[in-house]
């Protein structure tokens, strides 16, 4: 028989001298998921979390996980034949700030059974009373046209999940709409 | 609607009187997924995670933090019953009088300078955990006039995979403020006693410490879509 999962509770607003050390004090070097030792090509990921006003979410916190440059995940689940990249573990942790951004600094993942390359992104914040879950694909990549779990969102919504390319090389942006009418696709994981 | 999560026992999205999530709540539905080796896989974190220090939140710092020392121990599994072992739990909470070391905190009650409010534990084989800190305090916060929350530890866990992701607040069965609280009674009725922890004589430790008991159950990695009426 099942077992009934305990009830999520929010994160609240004092989360930071406990899930992001550092961070009051202003060091952001959390967002560093990708050393100069991390084979693959070397990205800058510019995520912005909003409301539904477009007002920046401030007391936030996202969490990314993904592959390697060569589509594997630091994770015994993963059986697939290739050697994970052993200076890079995949997951990456940032509050957000008075713009309600996060800046990570990672590797573009390679693709994994078939999939677009992507990253998936947990959200925390007050007022969601459960994360959310969305997934960051980046745009222009040849493969998002037949990627499953991209095409399982609706093709007005396709552009939420979505980074755009910034005019700086490597660096890409992402907005989460939390609510409202760009709002971002969360995905039931 | 069809759900990985058993949304019977969960939070929705939407509640009106916790008023933070007016704006924050996503109103469109989720997208069911299956899961990929994305959510089948998820971030591991060793022996090098924790220093030993870490789950006693009474000897972090160069003297003992006032209040009422507390033990807090559980046991973690996934929904299979299957004991999580190491498995990385994240606690913090306020200090005795109801107050959080972070610099956004305006409460107008004392800071504890040998209270830091945060630990960290790795489960053991059979998936269990034990923090000895002291009890937090109820805080007053801005949702409605005269609103507090109720004392409440909050935990983050990782768990195995994507999916077994985990972040709740640990209440106290019987906290008369429990019901006054919109963020507690967003969870439905029948699992709000999953959020509570208990009083055990049998983890109080004589002439010493309270001892409270927390188990938490966590979603495993295969869960099957099931049909739920929420």
């Amino acid at each position: 028989m099942k077992l009934v999962p305990t009830a999520i509770q929010p994160i609240g607003p004092f989360f930071h001298f406990a899930l992001t050390p550092g961070w009051e004090s202003g060091d952001r070097s959390a967002g560093v998921m990708a050393g100069p030792n991390t084979l693959g090509e070397h990205i800058t990921l510019r995520i912005r979390l909003l409301d539904r006003d477009a007002a920046p979410v401030t007391n936030g916190m996202l969490e990314l996980w993904q592959a390697d440059a060569n589509g594997k995940y630091n994770h015994p689940a993963d059986t697939q034949p290739k050697t994970a990249d052993p200076n890079f573990h995949g997951f990456g942790r940032l509050a957000t700030d008075d713009a309600g951004l996060s800046i990570f600094e990672t590797v573009k993942p390679g693709q994994v059974e078939g999939q677009a390359p992507h990253i998936n992104v947990t959200i925390f914040a007050p007022g969601l009373l459960r994360p959310v879950y969305t997934r960051l694909y980046f745009e222009g990549d040849p493969a998002n046209a037949s990627d499953q779990v991209l095409n399982l969102a609706p093709a007005d919504r396709r552009p939420t999940l979505l980074a755009r390319p910034a005019a700086e090389p490597g660096t890409w942006h992402f907005d989460i709409y939390l609510q409202g009418p760009c709002e971002t696709v969360f995905f039931d994981v | 609607m069809h759900s990985h999560l058993d949304l019977e026992n969960q939070p929705g999205y939407q509640y009106p009187s916790y008023h933070s999530t007016a704006k924050r709540a996503p109103s469109r539905s989720l997208i069911l997924m299956p899961h990929t080796l994305t959510e089948r896989t998820g971030p591991v974190f060793g022996k090098t995670a924790v220093s030993p220090t870490d789950a006693d939140l009474t000897r972090q710092r160069a003297g003992e933090p006032l209040g009422q020392r507390m033990i807090v121990e559980g046991r973690v599994r996934d929904d299979d019953g299957n004991p999580l072992a190491n498995t990385l739990i994240e606690i913090w909470q306020t200090n005795a009088a109801g107050r959080y070391t972070h610099k956004l905190d305006d409460f107008c009650a004392p800071l504890d300078p040998n209270f830091s409010g945060h630990g960290r534990i790795l489960t053991d084989k059979d998936g269990k955990y034990r923090f000895l800190t002291i009890k937090p305090g109820a805080y007053p916060w801005n949702n409605h006039r005269n609103a507090w929350r109720p004392a409440h530890i909050h935990f983050s866990l990782f768990g195995p995979s994507f999916v077994s992701r985990f972040m709740t607040q640990m209440y106290f069965s019987g906290d008369p403020m429990l019901e006054l609280d919109p963020v507690f009674q967003s969870i439905p009725d029948k699992a709000k006693h999953r959020a509570l922890a208990n009083f055990d004589i049998g983890l109080t430790e004589e002439k010493f410490a309270l001892g409270f008991r927390f188990d938490m159950v966590l979603r495993g990695p295969d869960a099957t879509p099931e049909e739920s009426h929420v």
